[in-house]
């Protein structure tokens, strides 16, 4: 069995947002970098779970970025994978990024490959269907449970009205969130380990970025919240009928 | 030609679908072009009465093999159809199965995507798009730079547009695929409105301090027909069931309404909440954050303000 995780950088969640450069670009100082949260708590966990059962499993890890990456799929290492592929391209264009995780995955020949269900920074959610596309393999999304026997994969996702259970042959792709596993701390045993585990740097292949980023900017500030008597309940009801217009 | 892609559930084209449909119309009447919808498998709709939402031709692919999801043979039909009736913009909702499908589609056509948009593209320059990023803390316009578009949109950042099309049904002949994955079990949240497609929202935080409290919540909920939601800690607790989450690692929603009721607003919450258009925050800790991303505020003891809020909202419902 092999698995290919693929691993982003994100900013911490409690991050400060904001543009520089004319709100072209945003403002990286001061901000913490992790591994986007469904990439670690969801994907990779439920990936070291299943070679836990099956030791015989290798996890491969892979991230589209800079240098700048690499802290960041070191501590992906000590979580657990066995090796980390680090495709050096900066590219913000989904289509690029997952071309470039295709070129991997199809040396690789993966049984199984897992992505987060999104970044929480872009919030594109299209790595993992692009993926399908490029490679022309079965994919699950937004998966809460995942068990595999044999060949065959029985997976949970969810639906807008509750969740499906589906059946699928390897190779597949499937996105993750939460249910999928337990976050884990990486422990020091981990971390030293993970120093001497192998990170290949892989050059770019050549794609056309289909999109490009022209600026960002920040919602308009709330005029302020509007405080109501406890007491008065009827006139909270009464704004949000007649001002709000929401009920 | 703009093509929106109209997802379906219980034989019932999906709210958020119908929302893309009138969002691609607007993208069309911007184009100088027709708006033509595609449906697979089968529905128990009229779906001629789609042109009042936009529509001027309806493309159908009737096939019940078709009304679950398996995103390789969804967006392989997509694909071909897109290519069939030569669409140049294909939408779809930025919901489970759009955000499912959308990019291989895009992938497919060779198209650039945005997904997650909430505005009408901006033509002056090229082809821009806005959308929302950092768990809706700020926008991106991105430019679209492939001569075919796909873009999903936001759910409830549109709204829903009359207009008085009249639309035609075809039958679309294309190829299936063979399956490439086998749906076992469907299981429904009885009773209850899904979280994405609500309108009003009711949610608790820790502050309601244990899952036997949740009956003011439910009440007010019950009022108002809202969905219910909670905050993390809340369904790590197993106080309510996950699918309540909301948050940057939860889901993320965007309703007229949003209640918040003894939840702090730490900044990974409101991240799922952010886009609401109406947020009330019931707390008794007058500086507790959410109180800054709030419209309104009460500040008190929420097992006394909620139930007062209940009878408040039946008493106006009675009148
Ligand atoms: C990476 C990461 C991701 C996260 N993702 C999410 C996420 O997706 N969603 C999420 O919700 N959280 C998320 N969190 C957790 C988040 O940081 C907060 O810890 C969490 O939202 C707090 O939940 P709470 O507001 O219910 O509880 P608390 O912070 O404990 O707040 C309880 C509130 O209730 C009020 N209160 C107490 N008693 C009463 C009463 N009787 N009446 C009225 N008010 C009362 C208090 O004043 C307080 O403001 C995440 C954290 C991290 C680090
Ligand atoms: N630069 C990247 N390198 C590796 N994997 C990525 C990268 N960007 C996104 N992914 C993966 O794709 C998932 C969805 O990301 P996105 O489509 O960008 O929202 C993430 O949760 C990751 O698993």
């Amino acid at each position: 069995m092999k698995i290919l995780v693929c691993i982003s950088k994100t900013p911490d969640t409690t991050a400060k947002i904001a543009f520089i450069e004319g709100n072209t670009k945003f403002d990286e100082s001061g901000v913490q970098w992790i591994i986007n949260p469904y990439d670690e708590w969801y994907a990779l966990v439920r990936a070291i779970e299943l070679k836990e059962k099956d030791p015989a499993t290798l996890i491969h890890l892979v991230t589209v970025g800079g240098v700048d990456a690499e802290p960041i799929i070191r501590k992906a290492l000590a979580l657990g994978g066995d090796e980390a592929i680090r495709i050096d391209s900066n590219s913000n264009d989904s289509f690029t990024v997952a071309a470039q995780i295709a070129a991997v995955a199809k040396e690789g020949a993966y049984d199984l490959i897992f992505t987060g269900k999104e970044t929480i920074d872009y919030n594109s959610a299209c790595i993992g269907s692009m993926l399908s596309a490029l490679l022309d393999l079965p994919f699950i999304s937004m998966a809460n449970h995942f068990e595999l026997n044999g060949n065959t994969a029985t997976v949970k996702r969810e639906i807008e009205s509750g969740e499906e259970t589906c059946e699928a042959n390897l190779p597949l792709i499937v996105s993750c969130q939460k249910g999928m596993a337990e976050q884990r701390i990486p422990n020091m045993r981990g971390i030293m380990a993970a120093r001497t585990k192998p990170l290949k740097i892989v050059a770019p292949s050549s794609t056309t970025a289909t999109t490009s980023i022209s600026k960002f900017d920040l919602p308009p500030a709330k005029s302020g919240v509007k405080l109501i008597d406890p007491e008065n309940m009827d006139e909270l009801v009464r704004l949000l009928k007649e001002e709000a217009k929401v009920i | 030609m703009v093509l929106v892609y109209l997802d379906q559930a219980d034989q019932q084209i999906k709210k958020a679908s119908i929302e893309a449909l009138s969002y691609g119309a607007a993208i069309a009447k911007q184009l100088g072009c027709t708006t033509e919808a595609l449906v697979l498998g089968t529905t128990q709709e009229d779906l001629t009465s789609l042109g009042m939402h936009g529509a001027n031709k309806v493309h159908q692919l009737k096939n019940d093999a078709l009304n679950f999801l398996d995103v390789k043979v969804h967006a392989t039909l997509v694909a071909a159809a897109a290519k069939k009736i030569n669409a140049t913009v294909v939408v779809f909702a930025h919901n489970i199965n759009g955000k499912a499908i959308a990019p291989a589609v895009a992938v497919r056509l060779g198209a650039g995507i945005v997904t997650g948009a909430c505005s009408l593209p901006n033509t002056s320059n090229g082809f821009e798009v806005t959308k929302t990023v950092f768990s809706g803390k700020a926008f991106a316009s991105i430019k679209i730079e492939t001569p075919i578009k796909v873009i999903a949109i936001n759910q409830n950042s549109f709204g829903l547009v009359a207009y008085n099309n009249s639309a035609t049904l075809e039958m679309i002949d294309l190829p299936i695929p063979t399956a490439s994955i086998k749906i076992t079990k469907v299981e429904k949240i009885e009773g209850e409105i899904p979280l994405t497609e609500a309108n009003l929202v009711v949610s608790g935080g820790r502050g309601l301090k244990g899952p036997e409290n949740w009956g003011i919540l439910l009440d007010l909920a019950k009022a108002l027909g809202a969905a219910t939601a909670c905050s993390r800690p809340v369904s790590d607790s197993d106080w309510r069931p996950h699918h309540e989450h909301v948050g940057q690692t939860g889901i993320q929603i965007a309703p007229n309404l949003y209640i918040a009721i003894g939840i702090s607003g730490a900044i990974q919450h409101l991240a799922g909440v952010n886009r609401s258009k109406t947020i009330v925050v019931i707390n008794k800790d007058p500086e507790a954050p959410f109180f800054k991303a709030a419209d309104y505020g009460v500040v008190g003891d929420a097992f006394d303000i909620v139930p007062k809020l209940t009878a408040a909202v039946l008493k106006a419902k009675t009148n």
